[in-house]
């Protein structure tokens, strides 16, 4: 596996260059935006990818509460910090391209408002994570997770479901989306995956070798005299 | 047309993930080290 991780990484660098290089050369240009468009090839992708870890953390949570295993806690906590980098990406890029295209780089509606709601409900549960030092923390942190990922479907099916400023989905039924465009998202959609699962998987190994580090110590203070009272 | 918008956009998304790789691999070293000294004591 340690052998594994250098080769994976070097194939992802390569495969996010294939697809930066798809992004900004090789997908035609809106011709009502310009290039200014081609931020949604890391905006919808990053979102997508956010969903993923967000839910990743959800089914996680609720493996925890029932078994209370620490590696579904090691997993929760390790796909929520990726579900919040990522969502963190779609909160800045999302006004950059917003400027030029609404003339403003933010309004309060319903699909801008629900995922910032999202990430700060994802935030609170790390810092939860972070600064909380009774044992109860996990199982609070994860009761927090699986009632934020209601804000999930909310986020996604907001421009469905509501008026609002963002554009409407243009995958899928009624979709308009140029074939050539849709083939370059889904390239850096599965680019961003990838990066994602790669930076999931040390993330979560730090997290077991955390688990390691605080059960030996553990055990160390109960082993030592007067430790055990 | 607003490319500097674009170039910002893709500048902010890499030093993110960059920021965060970061702090990942300075987060290994530290739990790797407390883990070999803890297994010396051992």
């Amino acid at each position: 596996m340690k052998r594994a991780f250098p080769i994976l990484a070097v194939l992802t660098a390569g495969f996010l260059g294939y697809a930066g290089y798809q992004a900004l050369f090789v997908a035609p240009t809106d011709q009502m935006q310009g290039d200014v468009y081609r931020i949604i090839y890391y905006h919808v992708p990053s979102a997508w990818t956010s969903f993923v870890f967000f839910f990743t953390n959800f089914v996680a949570s609720i493996v925890y509460l029932v078994r209370r295993n620490p590696k579904a806690d090691a997993i929760a906590v390790s796909a929520a910090e990726l579900g919040v980098v990522f969502c963190t990406i779609v909160l800045v890029t999302g006004p950059i391209w917003a400027r030029p295209v609404w003339g403003i780089w933010w309004t309060w509606d319903w699909r801008l408002t629900s995922t910032l709601v999202m990430w700060l409900i994802y935030v609170s549960y790390l810092v939860l994570r972070r600064f909380s030092t009774g044992g109860q923390a996990p199982v609070l942190a994860a009761v927090l997770a699986v009632i934020g990922a209601l804000d999930i479907p909310l986020v996604y099916f907001s421009i469905w479901f509501f008026r609002t400023q963002h554009p409407q989905p243009v995958i899928g039924e009624g979709g308009s989306v140029d074939p050539r465009m849709l083939h370059v998202w889904l390239i850096n959609w599965a680019a961003f995956l990838c990066l994602g699962g790669l930076v999931f998987w040390a993330r979560y190994r730090v997290e077991t070798m955390q688990q390691e580090v605080d059960e030996t110590e553990a055990l160390e203070s109960l082993l030592q005299p007067g430790g055990s009272r | 047309m607003n490319t500097h918008y674009l170039y910002a956009a893709y500048i902010a998304t890499w030093a993110i993930h960059s920021g965060y790789i970061f702090t990942v691999v300075r987060r290994y070293q530290r739990v790797r080290r407390k883990l070999r000294e803890l297994n010396k004591h051992a």
